[in-house]
């Protein structure tokens, strides 16, 4: 195809993409480095019978005019990064003098809110992307030996909980391992213990929201995997099963080396979408025990006080973050094909 | 010999088939429940004293003299407006889609029949793009759209996910033109049309499988987005999914929490609807690019 013709074919997805993916990195970028402008502060004088005195008083009219004239706000350099709320690299120092060990610095660490986002965030993709990896291709093992009839109903029920919207999946199970529904009371009698709440406890919660991200997205690698599993070349298996291999061995040998670049394809989709967890926060309440990055930006940005210049701070550190996951894997395409 | 080995696998057989009803449990039994109990009242769905009532529908029955009650679609649809958020969510999805597509096609038959080195960078610089947390994306529009005057405004929130969007669909679109044979366009454009003409009239009639699949996926995609619409939106034209975040703030008084269970059955309604009549090209759209590679 033409160069020409190229461009004019692509120019409205491509004009898309730039005005609203390119353009608000660079813009989170340019206000992650202005804070908001102070109020403006006058001294006023009041005389009275008594004499006079000056105080201090906000100038509304000044403040209001200064913020439409420099919407922007004024330059702080990486003042915002180094804040509590983002890398708190004063805090980070003063805890590594003051603490006893490893551990202990690592709790002081974690009671930062951006290290604990972060570290829930990283644990959520660690543990969520293999465990729907396997589980999905154990489901997808087992719908395989289903006869014909029955594998499409399995299928329809199997791909719900990847369908629904991931903020309303979340709620209807969180409704019911809430302490008064179904779930809790199963896992209240389970445990012994009328007054145990998952709400209530930290790592009960980053297990629910952890088992909630397996269960949505096991559906996904299911289905990839079982249409996988019908392209394994037929003789191979047979040659393995006329060798003596058992059904395991021809799993491991056979089916698993075929699946291998399906695996690394999901699982690169799939740490995407896990790092980027946020709706299943805001469903089971469990912001007072677990925050992800994007719930630290959500937050920043909803509420009553819009802190736009520090969700823009974590929006770049988030990116960042994104962007070193990414790049072995844009390491090996570039090498494999930037080559050829 | 053979009858041992047989009993080996029939015991694995059955640890297979049970395994699968355990699995079809916990997929299907969440979305039944909350069903059956969008029709109680909180007191029975949310029973902190004996679950069973869930079942049975005891407090319903005292306190709306029946066993099943509408009165969470009632407070839902009519008292809260759900009606109208409804309506906002159909009229984004539909644009969302049909704009989508026609850039995505467009993008994916280029991307399809470059043989140039820079198309592939493009798809790879749309990887890239897809990998940005939606909400990150948000944050860097938020000042623009207010000294813009663009927040709060349906067609704002429909550009920006079309565009959010656009990674997705060229990735699919692309994988699918590929499969479109090369001769068809290019003996068009030996009989004398121009690209655009041989796109319109040899491609386009062709190209509705794989476009009904990505326009489902790109539908599932606005539908069920809520990291833009909440933030974007106002509260006059919010669509479902934000409306259902905002009644969660309002659940403390009594029998609101019901409210936010029957707008979730009817959200996920439609979805099931759409599972039904469109597996098929539900699981070939998700294994299409996999597969493929």
């Amino acid at each position: 195809m033409k160069h020409k013709t190229f461009f004019w074919f692509m120019l409205p997805s491509g004009l898309a993409m730039l005005l609203f993916i390119a353009l608000p990195i660079i813009s989170v970028l340019i206000q992650s480095v202005y804070a908001p402008h102070e109020q403006v502060i006058i001294e006023v004088e009041n005389c009275g019978p008594f004499g006079c005195e000056t105080s201090t008083a906000v100038d509304q009219d000044a403040t209001r005019d200064l913020r439409e004239a420099e919407p922007l706000g004024r330059f702080v350099g990486n003042n915002i990064y180094t804040d509590r709320n983002h890398l708190a690299t004063s805090e980070v120092g003063l805890a590594w003098q003051s603490s006893t060990g490893i551990g202990d610095f690592f709790s002081k660490l974690l009671n930062l809110p951006f290290y604990g986002a972060l570290l829930f965030t990283l644990t959520y993709t660690a543990v969520v992307t293999p465990m729907a990896l396997i589980f999905g291709f154990v489901i997808a093992l087992a719908v395989n030996t289903l006869p014909k009839l029955l594998k499409g109903p399995m299928i329809f029920f199997s791909l719900l909980p990847m369908i629904v919207t991931p903020l309303i999946g979340a709620l209807i199970l969180f409704w019911m391992i809430d302490a008064r529904g179904v779930l809790g009371a199963f896992i209240q009698w389970v445990a012994s213990d009328p007054n145990l709440s998952l709400k209530a406890s930290t790592p009960l919660t980053w297990a629910m929201l952890m088992v909630y991200g397996i269960w949505s997205s096991a559906p996904f690698a299911f289905v990839v995997y079982y249409a996988g599993l019908q392209t394994v070349p037929d003789d191979t298996l047979e040659s393995a099963m006329i060798d003596g291999a058992t059904p395991f061995e021809r799993i491991r040998y056979v089916v698993l080396p075929h699946l291998l670049p399906l695996t690394t394809f999901m699982a690169l989709i799939k740490i995407m979408d896990n790092f980027r967890v946020f709706e299943p926060i805001v469903s089971f309440n469990a912001a007072a025990h677990a925050q992800s990055l994007s719930y630290f930006i959500f937050n920043d940005l909803g509420g009553e006080t819009q802190l736009l210049s520090s969700s823009a701070a974590t929006s770049v550190i988030t990116i960042i973050c994104v962007s070193i996951l990414l790049s072995p894997v844009l390491y090996r395409t570039w090498r494999d094909f930037g080559k050829s | 010999m053979a009858v041992v080995q047989n009993k080996k696998y029939s015991v694995a057989l059955m640890l297979t088939w049970v395994f699968l009803v355990v699995w079809l449990i916990v997929a299907a039994f969440p979305f039944l429940w909350t069903l059956w109990g969008s029709f109680k009242v909180e007191g029975d769905f949310f029973s902190k004293a004996d679950w069973t009532r869930a079942l049975t529908g005891e407090l319903t029955q005292v306190e709306t003299g029946g066993v099943f009650t509408g009165a969470g679609y009632e407070g839902a649809w009519i008292k809260e407006e759900f009606w109208k958020a409804a309506l906002n969510t159909l009229i984004m999805s539909v644009c969302v889609v049909t704009v989508s597509l026609t850039l995505g096609t467009l993008g994916g038959y280029a991307l399809s029949r470059s043989t140039f080195r820079y198309a592939f960078w493009l798809l790879l610089v749309a990887l890239i793009f897809r990998a940005m947390p939606p909400i990150t994306l948000v944050s860097g529009y938020l000042l623009p759209f207010y000294e813009w005057n663009l927040w709060g405004h349906l067609p704002t929130t429909i550009v920006v996910l079309v565009a959010i969007n656009q990674p997705f669909t060229l990735w699919m679109l692309t994988s699918f033109f590929r499969n479109i044979p090369k001769d068809l366009d290019e003996s068009a454009m030996v009989d004398g049309c121009t690209p655009f003409q041989a796109f319109r009239h040899v491609i386009i009639p062709v190209m509705w499988p794989g476009v009904i699949t990505t326009g489902l996926f790109s539908f599932l995609l606005a539908y069920n987005d809520f990291a833009v619409t909440t933030m974007l939106l106002s509260k006059e034209n919010q669509t479902m999914v934000p409306k259902i975040a905002s009644f969660l703030g309002t659940t403390q008084t009594k029998g609101n929490v019901m409210f936010a269970v029957s707008s979730v059955v009817s959200v996920t309604a439609p979805l099931f609807v759409l599972v039904l009549f469109f597996q098929r090209q539900i699981v070939s759209g998700l294994t299409a690019g996999a597969v493929k590679g």
